[in-house]
């Protein structure tokens, strides 16, 4: 796609932007549409539109599927983590209400953590399930 | 701590799955699910005690009160069915060292006890919780986990069987989602004791027969009620032998406690039996089920696949028991789903032995396994006896009351399809001990017993399909007071 100026610098342009609606998805989730699970497939997007455009190698070059991999993982202590965090405070598993000062805080935070969580994982799992189908052949050689 | 045992005894697999997906080594990750497995078996006991002492626990999840939240509520029937998983699972790990490093490749390894760790939390999960929403997002952890187990069996047949299971499997998830939701609009509510109040407020309404329907279909689906059981001995098949070991003694089970939980605590034994008939539904399945898939079982080839088939039929036998709305009929039902589970642990874990030490459970595989492989085909005729129901084995006190269930009902015909139900298990048991007994082995094939980490767990499941099968008393007292439980409502 070496020829392909408009692609290459619109996602460029474009891959920014999308990450932090991403972000902008996930801190809005608490009290508006949106939600980990969402953000974590915009955030997997940017990644897709990027390997789409600058090939499987380059994409894998800056995320490596190890840590894909990993991500897919990692949310889930995120998740389970914060309910532990919660049961250390003197709560029930996921009492989000103990983890700060006051319970509105600690709900909002509580959310928030959950909803990180579940986006990492979304994240790792969308981008190794497309460097699964998109490297059957390429990866090994 | 103590007080939230009863979510701990769910998350502590669950947190540890992802841990035992990220250390990389096997070994390590072995480790991790071990410290799991054995830790649940512990939680699950200790919670056993208390329930007996103090009575049902119920831990509001989030700190929301029910009905609102989500409440885990543990009685006499829910543990036992979460012993029956923790047990079996706490058994089979050792088991998976050995039997796991030969049939799955190296580089799978963490992420198969990843996948088991996620199947042991989803199952335990559907045992404790009090939320019926809840049961299907644990349904579906324990489901997809156990396709992909099954997916990892080195031969290829294993990702259609998977495949197979995946779609079998969603459409029964779906008809459970189905008839929640159907529940939740005419009542408003999740919570299974809440429920219970307010279904019979609106049971005249034509929704609620329709969410019955629903979940009735989707659940015998998934616990692989005659017919709608082609999912299971693909799978069961071409599973690794230690994932097959333990789905067939798990999986099916918790769904069979599904079965009781809408039936009886939700529905109500009134709803369930008088204005919908279900005995009218699951007596004649069951009995097809008991007497069909042994005689398929008879014919198979493959081992692996002749216990598979069996297992349909041992179905047949615990919605037997419960078709017939009794406490003596549940009672058997509920005995026969541990009595199953420690005797179909048992017979696959032998198997799991001959695929480690042969290559092939294929029956013509085996001629001679007597004389190479003492320990291993010993402990098939053990778990084989209980199959057929010989006195001093489990398998007996699961008939002896299915039988009284039976009695009590005045149906000797039904009485006499168990019977004829145990001649045929005596049939095909009686076909693999006369190749593995009474057939020269080959004598250029070199056959070694196999190791002592296989045999161990295979002889506990084995050892304890006899204990619990001459001193009953514990299993029966449980079962008794837990289908007394159940056809008494929540109290």
């Amino acid at each position: 796609m070496d020829d392909r100026v408009i692609l290459r610098v619109g996602t460029k342009i474009l891959t920014p932007f999308i990450l932090i609606f991403a972000l902008y998805v996930q801190f809005h989730g608490d009290y508006g549409p949106g939600g980990g699970f969402q953000a974590g497939v915009i955030f997997a997007a940017a990644f897709v539109l990027y390997a789409l455009v600058y090939g499987l190698g380059n994409a894998i070059k800056v995320l490596p599927p190890r840590v894909a991999y990993a991500c897919g993982a990692l949310g889930v202590i995120i998740f389970v983590g914060v309910g532990y965090g919660s049961m250390a405070l003197g709560g029930e598993f996921l009492n989000y209400s103990v983890l700060a000062h006051d319970p509105l805080h600690g709900q909002h935070y509580g959310i928030i953590g959950v909803e990180l969580g579940v986006l990492v994982t979304v994240f790792g799992v969308m981008v190794s399930l497309f460097y699964a189908f998109a490297g059957r052949r390429r990866i090994e050689s | 701590m103590s007080e939230h045992l009863p979510a701990l005894l769910v998350v502590v697999p669950l947190l540890l799955a992802p841990v035992a997906a990220l250390v990389g080594r096997w070994k390590v990750a072995w480790a991790v699910a071990a410290a799991a497995c054995w830790w649940t078996l512990y939680a699950s006991v200790s919670l056993l005690q208390r329930i007996r002492v103090e009575g049902p626990i119920s831990y509001e999840l989030g700190g929301w009160v029910p009905p609102y939240g989500i409440e885990y509520r543990i009685d006499l029937v829910s543990i036992f069915v979460a012993i029956i998983v923790a047990a079996i699972g706490a058994v089979t790990i050792p088991y998976a060292r050995t039997s796991i490093a030969k049939e799955v490749e190296e580089d799978r390894g963490p992420l198969f006890y990843a996948a088991f760790l996620l199947c042991l939390s989803g199952l335990l999960g559907i045992s404790v919780t009090g939320d019926v929403f809840n049961v299907f997002v644990f349904l579906e952890i324990s489901s997809l986990s156990a396709y992909s187990m099954i997916a990892l069996g080195k031969d290829r047949r294993a990702l259609t069987a998977s495949f197979q299971y995946l779609i079998m499997g969603s459409v029964g998830a779906s008809f459970i989602v189905i008839g929640i939701g159907l529940m939740y609009v005419m009542t408003g509510t999740l919570n299974m004791a809440d429920l219970a109040v307010r279904l019979p407020e609106v049971a005249d309404n034509r929704t609620i027969p329709v969410a019955f329907t629903f979940l009735t279909v989707g659940i015998t689906l998934k616990l692989a009620l005659f017919p709608l059981h082609l999912w299971l001995p693909n799978a069961y098949t071409y599973a690794p032998s230690a994932v097959t070991a333990f789905i067939a003694s798990t999986a099916t089970k918790v769904s069979v406690y599904l079965l009781l939980r809408f039936f009886f605590t939700i529905f109500g034994e009134t709803f369930s039996y008088e204005a919908m008939q279900l005995d009218m539904v699951l007596m004649p399945l069951s009995i097809v089920a008991i007497l069909a898939m042994s005689l398929v079982a008879i014919y198979q080839a493959n081992v692996k696949r002749l216990l598979a088939f069996s297992s349909v039929a041992q179905i047949g036998y615990m919605v037997l028991g419960i078709s017939f709305g009794s406490v003596l009929g549940v009672t058997a039902g509920i005995i026969h789903l541990f009595n199953h589970a420690l005797m179909k642990g048992a017979l696959f874990m032998a198997m799991g032995c001959v695929m480690y030490s042969v290559g092939s459970v294929r029956i013509e595989k085996m001629a001679g396994l007597g004389k190479r492989m003492p320990w291993t085909m010993a402990a098939f005729v053990g778990g084989g006896l209980s199959l057929i129901g010989v006195p001093a084995t489990v398998g007996f006190v699961s008939k002896w009351y299915l039988v009284q269930a039976a009695l009590e009902q005045g149906s000797w015909a039904i009485a006499g399809v168990v019977m004829v139900g145990s001649l045929m298990a005596l049939i095909y048991v009686w076909k693999v001990v006369e190749v593995a007994y009474f057939q020269e082995p080959d004598p250029d094939h070199e056959i070694r017993e196999a190791p002592l980490s296989l045999l161990l767990p295979t002889w506990a499941l084995v050892a304890a399909s006899f204990y619990f099968g001459i001193d009953a008393s514990l299993t029966a007292d449980v079962a008794t007071q837990a289908a007394e439980t159940l056809i008494g409502g929540i109290q």
